[in-house]
């Protein structure tokens, strides 16, 4: 779009302002140009205006200039159709690479005036992925939230980048766009890999053994936390409605696992990362108390949730220039 | 993308609507051809069918292409053109598969209306076109806006029609005109209709039945009676025993008006009938477009009339008329063809060794229609070779143009000068507009005679035999009402009300609407204040207005965003809040109503009950459920009390 202004001119209108709080649309967000459907009906217009200039068709100017105005109107249309809206970004999940980012944005119509078809894309430019697109319509005085999905390559943070949102209402001949950034970030795990097994215990204490898993005790329920392992889940619990659960289990003393950098045998660091991030999950799913342990940095046994999510940010963030 | 069915439907609407006004006048395997592709494509849309392939599509377009150079012997000019267009679009329905596809048949329903208005203009057409419209732009939001409900699109539809309106009305008035045509155009670009330059038996008649309107003239001041509203049109000189046709017109000189009287102004609106010549009252002396008086009177224009024109004359009602005429012209106003109708030549010579007087011969003539039990009627019974002899001796039975035909043929035969004169005769009064309706059924035929001292007469045989189609019209001199058209027999006093009235509006459409040229524009303009219009002035208006026009718009569309808080008790506490602002101690946006008030009344402890206080009313007032005005006056007076 606007791709014939000159590019200094478009890099200082079209500058980011990275908004950390809800963004209002107001008339010095919203730009407004002719849809390559617009500029087709443009020429439809002047053949017709041409047609009733020669046939001397009054009739003819009537329709033509009916028509002409109709498009002029849906120019307003589409910018009352994202005048005032208010967009705000939510917090984001962190996924492995590989998987879908889920970047939330609520979009909030304080005004009278259902808003239709205003679609949210995010950049392609910046997310280095597909460009994910979602149409939605909002009802008069609410709220919507609303998940673009974006595809993750790498570990580490993933911004949201700029995010167009935009309409073609009503007629489709004018496209109305306003880009927004927001400071929102997602964190991208590594990817797993089962390239290699979940080591046995490590020798510092010598009793445990992956054998033991098995015999836990189970000790009660508690509510469930973003992250939990899906295993353990109370589905008896929420069948008689008691909302999601999660099953807990004392922690088996003494089995205490380093998941160590050292010991995986490929070269690479993302290689190793991927291993390790296996092991994580692997070591959380079965409860064992496990440590992290990577050059520079290393993690105490623990065995909660926190503790992994822990174990996968650093995993995450291993070796990357700390973000401002 | 794949096309809802819906939106299909919704589609061959508009093609079916935009098409169907073109079934009056295209040939009918088109019309049949054109509904069978559009049923396909129902059909399709129904049962979710495949699109037929592009070679199948090709092979059935240039199917057609060849069909339509059978039909119009062409592939250019209009009507081909219309029925391409038609074609194309019905075409295109059956090859819808992107939401590109679709946008294209409506852009093709838009151009497609405005060909329907080569055929017509009316008010009817306008108003169907508005209909139209209002479908097409319905469909396109469909399309566009999927997820708007129908009855939501066409609410918008409606919504976008009216407002478009007003810009349309600046825009129609302010756009430069420019008078076309832009590029040469078919000849088939007008109907042929009206009078024509020859005159035969039943050519005449054959106009009276049609009620379409021919001119409609408002005098400036009184009108004439009605047996002198002669509006004369061709004149025919020369005649070859069926046919009476100009003939081959002499360099002659200027014609001459002498001993005038009873001058009379008048302004008339023509429609086209796409011959140059323009209709006055006998005789014109003035008129307001660029035209020409020949030598017999006729008004011709430097072209023909194609669209509707409007012109003022001033006519003598009075006058002599060539009285010195060039010889070759008064022989030329003698010639007949003498081995036909020999008994009329014979009672032609009998009047002429009687009388020695040209006028008595005339009278003699006149009385002879009057006596011999002639009959004026619509259906005359056909005639021999000898059409004068059959007529005057055994039929006795026709219209002005037999009349006018024998009367000048017997004149001539008596070695008086006479050619014969066609137009219109009389006129409608509508006492509502006050202006004359002059029609087609109102075409006749008189002759004029030359007498020597008097220049040309003016001799109507038809008033003879029947006075009354002179006097009050057709309808009380025809034997035969029935074969009238409708709206020339008499009628009920209220349909002729209504009637004059549905006249009165198409007069109106057709002097501001249809009418609307470069000089109405430039009249128009110079009356409501602007002076020398040049093309600067014109855009700036017209830019200017729709300026304004769009703003005012903007303004009440953006008005309902912008007053967003329109809440009184919202207004009211949003004051508090900024009078607190001012003492240093601001809301923060997570920041509700009683956290505020609890912050607030922890930085100002000798104010903490008033804002404890006030804080209460508005909650109270902004979430429970009833309102009571005096409650929100009391907040109001609270706030307004609050001082720091």
């Amino acid at each position: 779009m606007l791709t014939g202004l000159p590019q200094k001119f478009r890099i200082w209108l079209f500058r980011p302002h990275i908004a950390d709080g809800p963004v209002t649309l107001t008339q010095r967000r919203i730009f407004i140009v002719p849809t390559r459907q617009g500029m087709a009906f443009a020429v439809v217009l002047l053949l017709m205006l041409m047609g009733d200039i020669n046939y001397n068709l009054s009739l003819g100017y009537v329709l033509t200039f009916l028509l002409a105005t109709i498009a002029l109107m849906t120019m307003l249309y589409a910018f009352r159709n994202m005048a005032q809206l208010e967009v705000s970004a939510g917090p984001v999940t962190a996924v492995h690479a590989g998987e879908q980012a889920r970047f939330t944005f609520t979009l909030h119509n304080g005004g009278p005036l259902p808003r239709y078809q205003l679609q949210l894309q995010a950049g392609s430019a910046t997310t280095a992925g597909r460009a994910s697109e979602i149409s939605v319509d909002i009802p008069a005085r609410q709220s919507l939230q609303v998940q673009l999905p974006v595809a993750t390559l790498r570990r580490g943070w993933l911004r949201s980048g700029r995010v167009t949102l935009y309409t073609r209402f009503p007629l489709g001949l004018f496209y109305a766009w306003s880009y927004l950034q927001f400071d929102t970030r997602c964190l991208v795990y590594p990817k797993a890999a089962a390239t290699q097994p979940l080591p046995a215990s490590s020798a510092q204490d010598g009793s445990g053994t992956l054998g033991n898993i098995g015999d836990e005790d189970f000790s009660g329920l508690r509510n469930y936390v973003p992250g939990d392992p899906l295993p353990r889940i109370a589905w008896k619990a929420m069948a008689k409605e008691h909302g999601l659960q999660v099953k807990q289990f004392s922690a088996a003393q003494g089995h205490e696992l380093w998941l160590d950098w050292d010991a995986i045998a490929a070269p690479d660091t993302e290689t190793r990362l991927a291993v390790l991030t296996h092991w994580v999950l692997e070591a959380d799913v079965r409860q064992l108390r496990y440590g992290l342990r990577l050059p520079g940095v290393e993690l105490p046994p623990n065995s909660h949730a926190g503790h992994r999510n822990e174990c996968l940010r650093t995993l995450a963030l291993f070796g990357l220039p700390a973000e401002s | 993308m794949k096309l809802r069915p819906a939106l299909i439907y919704g589609l061959l609407v508009c093609v079916l609507m935009v098409s169907a006004p073109h079934a009056l006048h295209l040939p009918l395997w088109l019309s049949a051809l054109a509904i069978a592709l559009l049923g396909w494509c129902a059909y399709l849309a129904r049962h979710g069918g495949a699109l037929p392939p592009r070679w199948l599509l090709l092979l059935i377009t240039a199917a057609c292409v060849a069909a339509l150079y059978n039909t119009f012997h062409t592939v250019f000019g209009r009507e081909v053109g219309v029925a391409m267009l038609i074609l194309l679009a019905a075409l295109k329905m059956l090859e819808l598969r992107t939401r590109r596809d679709a946008m294209l048949v409506l852009f093709l329903c838009c151009f497609i209306i405005i060909t329907n208005f080569f055929y017509s203009q009316s008010i009817a057409t306008a108003l169907f076109m508005l209909a139209t419209l209002l479908i097409i732009v319905t469909v396109w939001l469909q399309l566009q806006s999927p997820s708007l409900t129908l009855q939501l699109s066409l609410r918008t539809a409606g919504v976008l029609l009216l407002q478009a309106i007003p810009l349309t009305l600046i825009l129609f008035v302010l756009f430069p005109r420019v008078q076309g045509p832009l590029w040469g155009m078919p000849q088939d670009a007008y109907a042929n209709s009206g009078l024509d330059d020859r005159m035969s038996p039943g050519s005449v008649s054959r106009l009276s039945l049609s009620d379409a309107v021919a001119f409609r003239v408002m005098f400036a001041a009184q009108p004439p009676r009605r047996e002198q509203m002669y509006w004369r049109g061709p004149v025919l000189w020369q005649y070859d025993g069926v046919t009476w046709t100009a003939g081959q017109a002499l360099r002659a000189r200027r014609p001459q008006l002498d001993q005038l009287d009873e001058g009379i102004d008048y302004t008339v609106t023509l429609e086209p009938h796409n011959k140059n010549w323009l209709f006055t009252l006998e005789m014109p002396t003035q008129i307001s477009v660029p035209a020409g008086l020949t030598n017999d009177f006729q008004v011709q224009g430097n072209a023909n009339v194609t669209s509707r024109l409007r012109y003022t004359a001033h006519s003598q009602l009075g006058f002599r008329a060539n009285a010195a005429e060039d010889p070759r012209q008064l022989q030329r106003a003698l010639d007949f063809p003498h081995e036909l109708n020999p008994r009329s030549q014979q009672l032609a010579a009998e009047w002429r060794a009687r009388l020695q007087d040209d006028n008595a011969v005339v009278k003699a003539a006149l009385s002879h229609f009057n006596r011999e039990n002639f009959q004026y009627t619509l259906e005359p019974p056909p005639l021999g070779s000898n059409a004068v002899d059959d007529f005057l001796f055994n039929t006795r039975k026709g219209f002005c143009e037999h009349y006018a035909s024998s009367f000048v043929i017997l004149m001539r035969a008596a070695g008086i000068p006479s050619r014969v004169v066609t137009g219109y005769q009389g006129g409608e009064y509508n006492s509502l507009g006050n202006y004359y309706i002059v029609r087609q059924s109102d075409a006749h035929a008189w002759a004029e005679v030359w007498l020597s001292g008097r220049g040309w007469v003016r001799v109507d045989p038809t008033a003879a035999i029947a006075p009354a189609r002179v006097q009050s019209g057709m309808a009380a001199a025809v034997t035969d009402s029935t074969a009238l058209p409708f709206l020339a027999r008499t009628q009920s006093p209220w349909l002729l009300k209504l009637r004059y009235n549905l006249d009165v509006w198409t007069n109106q459409w057709n002097q501001w609407v249809l009418g609307y040229n470069p000089e109405r524009q430039f009249a128009l303009l110079t009356r409501l204040g602007m002076e020398d219009i040049g093309w600067q002035k014109m855009a700036f208006s017209l830019i200017g207005g729709m300026a304004l026009l769009v703003g005012v718009f903007a303004w009440f569309m953006l008005r309902r965003l912008i007053m967003r808080d329109t809440d009184p008790t919202q207004l009211i506490y949003l004051k508090f809040c900024r009078s607190l602002a001012k003492a240093g101690i601001v809301r923060a946006i997570h920041e509700g109503p009683h956290d505020f008030s609890r912050r607030a009344a922890l930085l100002k402890p000798q104010r903490a009950a008033a804002i404890a206080d006030i804080t209460a009313s508005y909650v109270e007032l902004r979430y429970a459920r009833q309102q009571h005005p005096d409650a929100l006056r009391a907040f109001s007076r609270k706030v307004a009390a609050f001082k720091l």
